[in-house]
C-alpha cells in the first residue's frame, strides 16, 4: 500500500511517501504566497524521489495550519493528532511531542497508541514559534544556523525582558549598542522561546520520552536551551520537519 | 480600583483582575504564598494604599507563569482565587 | 536609508505668561520606550513642554528633555519646586523627587487636558497600549495595560510605515484614500501581519489599501482592551497614536463614541499629570516644613 501525507505549514509544505509503513520519497516548498502551487511542486518532487506515479496512491491526507487548500487530498487530520501518530509510530516509548515550526509550537501528551491525551498550542504570536528566531538572526545579522552555534558558546546569558519579536528586536540593537556579545544574545533568544514552549509542556504535564519534532529542532542552540529548561533529553527524528507529513501518510493508510 | 494585569496577543487574553478596593484592610494577604509560581505580591500603590498585585517581571507573559495550575481537562480551583476570601482575584482565561 | 517613523519633534512654552509671578512651579517627566517628554506647570497650569524621541540612556533622555522644555523661558532646574518621574524610564530620571506610574499619571493628566468629565483614557503608546478609567478627579478606577506585544503599539504601526515606506505622519490620511473600506488584515501579530501585507502588496493592492486593512486591525485590536476594562463617556485618546487619524476615525467607528478633541499634543498627558502630582506633593512639603 502507497499513501502520501502533506503538511501544509506555514512557512514549509513537506510531502511523505509512504509504503508499507516505509518512506520511500520526500518533497519539501517554501509556501510562499502561493501554498497550493508550491504544494504541487512538493508533491511531484516528493513523487519522483520514491520512483511513484499518481495512480500508484492509495490515499492522500493532508494536515498543517493550510490543509483545507491542499491539492489531490481524500481528507484532513489535525496537525496534533498527525504528530502524535507519527512520533509514537518511530519512538513506541513517546509520551509527549514537541513541535515547534515557524509560526506555532505546540505540546502533546499521548498514550502508547499515539492517540492525544492533552495539548496546548502557542498559536498567533511569533514569540512562541520559530518566527522569533529568524527575526532575532536577522537583528543579528547571522543566519538561523550561525545563531544556533553561537547561542552554545555563551559564557554570560542573559534573559531577555522582551516577550514579543517586535520588541526583542529593539532590545537586540540596545544590547548590541551596549557591547553584550552576540552569543550571549543568541542564548537569551533560545532561552526565552524554550521557557515558553517548557511552560506549555508543564500545562500538559509532560512524562518521558520527549520527542522533539519540527523544523526548529534543526536549530542545536535551541535543543540546548530546550533540554535545560525541561531538565531532560529530547529524542530528535532525521528530519524532524517531516513528522507531520508522516503522521498524516501513517493515517492515509489506516483509512 | 480594578486592576488588570497580564497582556493580549495574537494568542489571546491573558489577565488578572485584582479589584483592589477589597484589598486595602486585608489582614492575612492569603493569595500571595498560596501561588506556587510566586506570582503575586503587595505593593504601596500610586496612592498610598497596600495591595496586592502581579509581580512585574510577570506581567508579560502572565500565561506562561500561570500554565502549570491551568490543565486544559480536570481543572482543580486555583489557589489564588480560593486563598482571597474576599473574591478580589479574577482571571480572565 | 529613509526613517518612515521619524515624527516631528517640538517644544512650547506660553509667551504670555511670566512665570516669575508663580508660586508653585512643578515638573513631569515622562520617559517612555519611544518618547520622552518634559512639562512645566506654573500654578496648576501648562507652562512649557518638549516632546523627542528616547535616546539609548534613559537619564541622558530625561535631562534633553527638561533642557529643551526650559530653552528660551529663561527658567532654570532650580527654580522648579517639585518633580515627579513617569514612564518606563521613571526610576531613571536623575533630577526627579519622586517616581509616579505612568497610569496615575495619565489620569491625572487627561483630566487637565479633556475636563474633569473625562472617564476612560485610551492611551496608545510607543511601546504599550493602556486602557485608564478615572473619576471626575483625575484619580484611576481601574486600569489595563499592554506591553507585552506590539500590536496596538506604535512600534507596531512603525513597522508598517517602514514596509510601505509611508512617513508616519502621513498614515492616517493616506488610509483614507481608498474607494471602499478594505476587510482588515487578519493577523493580530505584527510579524504575521508584515507577512500578509507582503502578500496582499504582490497581489497588487495599493499602499493606501494595505494601510487602511492594518488602521482597521488596530483599531479593532484596541477596542477588545477597551471591552476588558469597560468604557464609560467621556472617552479621549492621549499618545502619539492619538494623531493618527486612521486609527482613531475607525476605533470611533466601532465603539460607536467620538474622542473628545484633543486641545492640547496627546503625547505630553503622562509627563503633564506628573507635573499636577507634583504640585501637590509641593503643597504637602511647603505645609509641612
Amino acid at each position: 500500500m502507497i499513501t502520501v501525507g502533506i503538511d501544509m505549514g506555514s512557512k514549509t509544505i513537506k510531502v511523505v511517501v509512504l509504503r508499507d509503513g516505509e518512506i520511500i520519497g520526500r518533497g519539501i516548498e517554501l509556501a510562499g504566497f502561493e501554498s497550493r502551487a508550491a504544494a504541487e511542486k512538493a508533491f511531484d518532487t516528493a513523487l519522483q524521489s520514491a520512483g511513484i506515479s499518481k495512480a500508484d496512491i492509495d490515499g492522500i491526507v493532508a494536515t498543517g495550519a493550510g490543509r483545507k487548500n491542499a491539492p489531490h487530498t481524500d481528507r484532513d487530520i489535525t496537525e496534533v493528532g498527525g504528530d502524535a501518530k507519527g512520533v509514537v509510530n518511530l519512538y513506541p516509548n513517546a509520551r509527549t511531542v514537541i513541535d515547534v515550526g515557524a509560526e506555532e509550537g505546540r505540546a502533546i501528551r499521548c498514550n502508547e497508541e499515539g492517540k492525544v491525551l492533552d495539548f496546548a498550542l502557542n498559536e498567533k504570536c511569533a514569540a512562541g514559534a520559530g518566527a522569533f528566531t529568524e527575526a532575532m538572526s536577522r537583528a543579528l545579522e547571522v543566519s538561523v544556523e550561525e545563531l544556533g552555534q553561537m547561542s552554545l558558546r555563551s559564557e554570560n546569558p542573559t534573559p531577555m525582558n522582551a516577550q514579543c519579536a517586535v520588541f526583542a528586536e529593539s532590545e537586540v540593537v540596545s544590547l548590541l549598542h551596549n557591547k553584550t556579545p552576540k552569543e550571549d544574545i543568541s542564548r537569551a533568544v533560545h532561552d526565552a522561546i524554550a521557557s515558553r514552549i517548557v511552560s506549555l509542556a508543564r500545562k500538559v504535564g509532560f512524562e518521558p520520552d520527549v520527542v522533539f519534532i519540527g523544523g526548529v529542532a534543526h536549530n542545536a542552540g535551541f535543543v540546548d536551551s530546550l533540554e535545560r529548561a525541561l531538565e531532560c533529553k529530547v529524542t530528535i527524528p532525521e528530519n524532524p520537519e517531516y513528522i507531520g507529513a508522516y503522521g498524516a501518510a501513517l493515517a492515509a493508510a489506516e483509512s | 480600583m480594578k486592576a488588570h494585569y497580564g497582556y493580549k496577543d495574537g494568542s489571546g487574553d491573558y489577565f488578572i483582575t485584582i479589584d483592589t478596593d477589597l484589598c486595602i484592610d486585608c489582614a492575612n494577604r492569603a493569595c500571595v504564598a498560596a501561588c506556587p509560581e510566586g506570582v503575586l505580591e503587595i505593593i504601596c500603590d500610586d496612592y498610598d494604599d497596600e495591595v496586592a498585585a502581579v509581580v512585574e517581571d510577570h506581567r508579560k507573559k502572565i500565561k506562561y507563569s500561570c500554565a502549570p495550575c491551568k490543565p486544559d481537562r480536570d481543572r482543580p480551583p486555583l489557589p489564588c482565587t480560593a486563598a482571597c476570601t474576599r473574591g478580589a482575584i479574577v482571571h480572565s482565561w | 536609508m529613509a526613517e518612515y517613523w521619524r515624527w516631528k519633534e517640538y517644544r512650547w512654552h506660553d509667551e504670555n505668561k511670566n512665570w516669575h509671578d508663580a508660586t508653585l512651579i512643578t515638573a513631569g517627566v515622562d520617559v517612555g520606550s519611544v518618547s520622552s517628554q518634559a512639562v512645566i506647570v506654573t500654578d496648576g497650569e501648562l507652562y512649557a513642554f518638549s516632546n523627542q524621541r528616547t535616546g539609548s540612556d534613559s537619564p541622558e533622555s530625561a535631562r534633553k528633555a527638561m533642557d529643551w522644555a526650559l530653552e528660551g523661558t529663561g527658567m532654570r532646574l532650580d527654580n522648579i519646586g517639585f518633580t515627579v518621574g513617569t514612564g518606563y524610564g521613571r526610576v531613571n530620571v536623575p533630577f526627579s523627587d519622586k517616581a509616579i506610574t505612568e497610569i496615575a499619571c495619565h489620569a491625572r493628566g487627561a483630566n487637565y487636558m479633556y475636563g474633569p468629565t473625562v472617564r476612560t483614557v485610551l492611551d496608545m503608546g510607543g511601546q504599550d497600549c493602556k486602557v485608564i478609567r478615572c473619576d471626575e478627579r483625575g484619580k484611576v478606577t481601574a486600569f489595563a495595560m499592554n506591553d507585552k506585544c506590539a500590536a496596538g503599539t506604535g512600534r507596531g504601526m512603525e513597522v508598517f510605515a517602514d514596509l510601505l515606506a509611508i512617513p508616519i505622519e502621513e498614515v492616517g490620511e493616506l488610509s483614507f484614500q481608498v474607494e471602499e473600506e478594505p476587510p482588515p488584515v487578519s493577523s493580530t501579530c505584527v510579524v504575521f501581519a508584515k507577512s500578509e501585507a507582503t502578500g496582499l502588496l504582490r497581489e497588487g493592492w495599493p499602499k493606501s489599501k494595505v494601510i487602511a486593512a492594518y488602521c482597521s486591525a488596530m483599531a479593532h485590536r484596541v477596542v477588545t482592551l477597551l471591552e476588558q476594562v469597560g468604557i464609560e463617556e467621556k472617552f479621549a485618546i492621549t499618545g502619539g497614536i492619538g494623531k493618527n487619524i486612521g486609527v482613531v476615525r475607525r476605533l470611533e467607528g466601532e465603539i460607536g463614541i467620538k474622542a473628545l478633541p484633543a486641545k492640547f499634543d496627546t503625547q505630553i498627558a503622562g509627563a503633564l499629570g506628573g507635573a499636577l502630582f507634583a504640585q501637590n506633593l509641593l503643597k504637602k512639603k511647603l505645609a509641612v516644613t
